[in-house]
């Protein structure tokens, strides 16, 4: 393999670049998964849907109201997407979640995912399949000298941007008060209503945070990534293998493994890229082999 | 009185039954019945889809909604780029839906299923979508025409150009399954030939998210095309990521999709698919009758034609005028017409079917205009040549065995 030491930095800094987003995916769905035992399929609509809102918040919603100029810029899209899109969560846990919760995982996961399916049939129809571009902000755009390879600015700010998520959903979750009841009403939700924690209002926000978070990566990949219906789905697949790795539920394991995973998958793409893709599969399948609970799971 | 009125009314319905009795003599069931079969809500949706079946009417209207007295219907259905749905609706359609004929096919798996049990019932095929060269080699149908182009003309007609301006080492991003495979040898095989060198392959998994780390070996190799074998939105983030590297934005180097639709390039924008080359079968402004027909289909759907749309249109309405001549809609004798006709319209120039099915005509190298240069919407391609068939279209290939016989 004739690649230089700076070409090997660099794919492993795209490795790096593609382990942020699995990071946060998966993040997000560990901490549904973790409290309300759903498999939530809906996140890779919602990521989608999030990326679509900001494009339509940039390019459409001033036509719409009659006033061309009118934007919504990326920084604004950043907070105000997620934000819409953890509401939408919330009304669909609200009102058909909410009732599957003590039936069988199959079918939470059967509603998340028909509901994915009609989301993304509907922004099919309204916007078709090619995609829509997204700019990133000026002052990202154009590349950086990092030493080994010029990288786009943008890819930068997705690091630690997504770097600085993670960290404060783990801090949230792990060494924080609210975390600790959230916790607590993973392990005993009753009991944790008993001390007067309002229960079902917990785990509705719990539901749009870990979706909020799916919103925010789906922002952040707008001007990576073409926005177009079918973006989440492809991305899914792969991060729910991230979860299962990292042990269904564990916030600390789906961001570790998120972000191993997309270097590996990088140094994959060096060495044979045609296995790319499967080399989070056969990892997943020895995960499962070795520690079914996953790396950072914990053995029941 | 109550029983002499039934009895014109008797008069009345036998005498309408009649009618069809006679188109019938020409046109089974009679009626002339067009099947368009494609990708209604999936990824091929954008170039196929709704647009295919309002060019499939537009074909219709021109021929007056008749043809040998019998009327001519529209059937249009989503065989979701499954072999087994397409095929299944095909039967469907041949047995109890008096369907003459199925156009489009944006997969060519399904093109493939469906061209054998048109063979079977007698009736036509014609891809204007799907390109698989399988079509017209080993696969090949005596009822079948591939209407629009194959992987061939595409791959050869964007290589020679290119090849012609001194740009001779050539990197393939290749898609990792059949079709990109042979995307890549077909326009290889052409680099060779003509004195260019293939410095390298990265084939990516099918469909590729992040296409940066393959550019980037792309742009190290040094070659001076890279050219991609891939298609819809794995070369949209491929050029749309090139681009944020700023990969193939030089002189030195460019960066060449093998297969690019007017869908695709809308999606990117000018502003990121600017100075590419590509070769298509169909560009909207290309001229006076190019530019009526896509006025036309504009007013039905609100956008312009890509090409698999237009060669609908086309393929739909030489069909017609095949049965018109041949005065029948008997599947080989509608398929021998077509073969003796030479194919000119808005859309297809100086066409004629082979017996391998492969529609040989003139094909367009485009360069994607730069932002500056476009006036409108849908204003995106400069015409840089018009690619005679003979030149760009494969040789009769061995492999079918309707070439040996002639």
């Amino acid at each position: 393999m004739d690649i230089t030491f700076q070409g090997f930095m660099a794919q492993l800094t795209i490795g790096l670049i593609g382990g942020c987003f699995y990071a946060m995916l998966s993040m997000g769905l560990a901490i549904i998964f973790g409290l309300l035992n759903i498999i939530n399929f809906t996140h890779g609509a919602q990521f989608m849907m999030a990326a679509f809102l900001a494009w339509i918040g940039l390019t459409q919603l001033g036509p719409w109201l009659g006033y061309p100029d009118f934007q919504i810029n990326f920084w604004v899209a950043l907070v105000l997407a997620p934000l819409c899109v953890a509401l939408f969560g919330m009304a669909i846990e609200r009102s058909l979640l909410r009732r599957l919760y003590h039936l069988d995982h199959l079918y939470g996961l059967l509603l998340t995912f028909g509901v994915a399916l009609v989301m993304e049939g509907g922004f099919r129809y309204a916007f078709g399949v090619s995609g829509q571009g997204y700019e990133p902000p000026e002052i990202l755009q154009g590349p950086v000298d990092v030493g080994f390879m010029l990288l786009p600015k943008y890819r930068v700010f997705v690091v630690f941007a997504s770097l600085l998520i993670c960290f404060a959903t783990w801090y949230l979750f792990e060494r924080t008060k609210l975390g600790a009841y959230l916790r607590a009403g993973t392990e005993n939700p009753r009991l944790l209503q008993a001390f007067g924690i309002n229960v079902p209002v917990m785990i509705t926000l719990t539901y749009g945070f870990g979706v909020a978070l799916a919103g925010i990566a789906g922002v952040l990949a707008a001007p990576i990534m073409q926005v177009t219906p079918l973006m989440g789905g492809s991305l899914l697949n792969i991060v729910f293998a991230v979860v299962v790795i990292g042990g269904l539920g564990s916030i600390l394991g789906s961001m570790m493994t998120g972000l191993a995973l997309g270097l590996i998958e990088g140094l994959t793409k060096v060495v044979y890229p045609e296995a790319s893709t499967v080399v989070v599969f056969v990892i997943m399948a020895l995960a499962l082999l070795v520690r079914p609970a996953g790396l950072f799971g914990r053995e029941v | 009185m109550r029983s002499r009125f039934i009895g014109s009314l008797l008069g009345a319905s036998l005498a309408s039954l009649t009618l069809p009795a006679l188109a019938a003599d020409a046109v089974s069931d009679g009626v002339v019945k067009v099947g368009i079969l494609n990708d209604l809500s999936g990824i091929y949706s954008d170039f196929t889809g709704r647009g295919s079946a309002a060019a499939a009417q537009i074909a219709i209207d021109e021929m007056g909604g008749k043809v040998l007295g019998a009327p001519v219907e529209l059937i249009a259905a989503d065989h979701q780029n499954k072999p087994d749905i397409a095929a299944n609706l095909a039967r469907e359609w041949f047995d109890q839906g008096k369907v003459d004929m199925i156009a489009d096919f944006p997969t060519s798996s399904t093109a493939l299923a469906v061209m054998e049990i048109a063979k079977q019932k007698n009736r036509v095929t014609m891809l204007s979508a799907a390109v698989a060269m399988a079509a017209i080699t080993d696969k090949c149908s005596p009822l079948n025409a591939q209407w629009m182009t194959d992987t061939y003309a595409l791959a050869a007609g964007t290589a020679k150009a290119l090849l012609k301006t001194g740009r001779k080492t050539w990197y393939f991003v290749t898609a990792d399954y059949t079709f990109g495979h042979s995307l890549e040898k077909d326009a290889a095989s052409v680099v060779e030939a003509e004195g260019g060198k293939v410095l390298g392959v990265s084939r990516h998994p099918f469909p590729g998210g992040d296409f940066s780390s393959f550019m980037l070996k792309a742009q190290a190799s040094g070659a001076q095309v890279i050219a991609l074998a891939n298609a819809g939105s794995d070369t949209i983030n491929a050029v749309k990521q090139a681009a944020e590297y700023g990969i193939g934005r030089t002189d030195k180097q460019v960066i060449a999709p093998l297969l690019m639709y007017i869908t695709d390039v809308k999606s990117l924008g000018l502003a990121k698919a600017q100075d590419m080359y590509l070769t298509e079968a169909f560009y909207w402004d290309y001229d006076d009758r190019s530019r009526a027909f896509a006025e036309k289909f504009f007013a039905k759907m609100k956008r312009m034609p890509s090409a698999s749309q237009a060669a609908v249109y086309s393929a739909t309405l030489n069909y017609l005028k095949a049965i018109q001549a041949a005065g029948t809609d008997e599947a080989g004798a509608v398929m021998a017409k077509l073969r003796s006709m030479t194919i000119d319209d808005a859309v297809i120039r100086n066409g004629h079917l082979r017996a391998d099915g492969a529609l040989v005509h003139d094909m367009l190298l485009l360069q994607v205009k730069k932002p500056s240069e476009s006036k409108r919407d849908w204003d995106f391609y400069n015409v840089r040549a018009v690619l005679k068939g003979e030149d760009v279209f494969p040789k009769p290939s061995d492999a079918c065995p309707l070439n040996a016989k002639g």
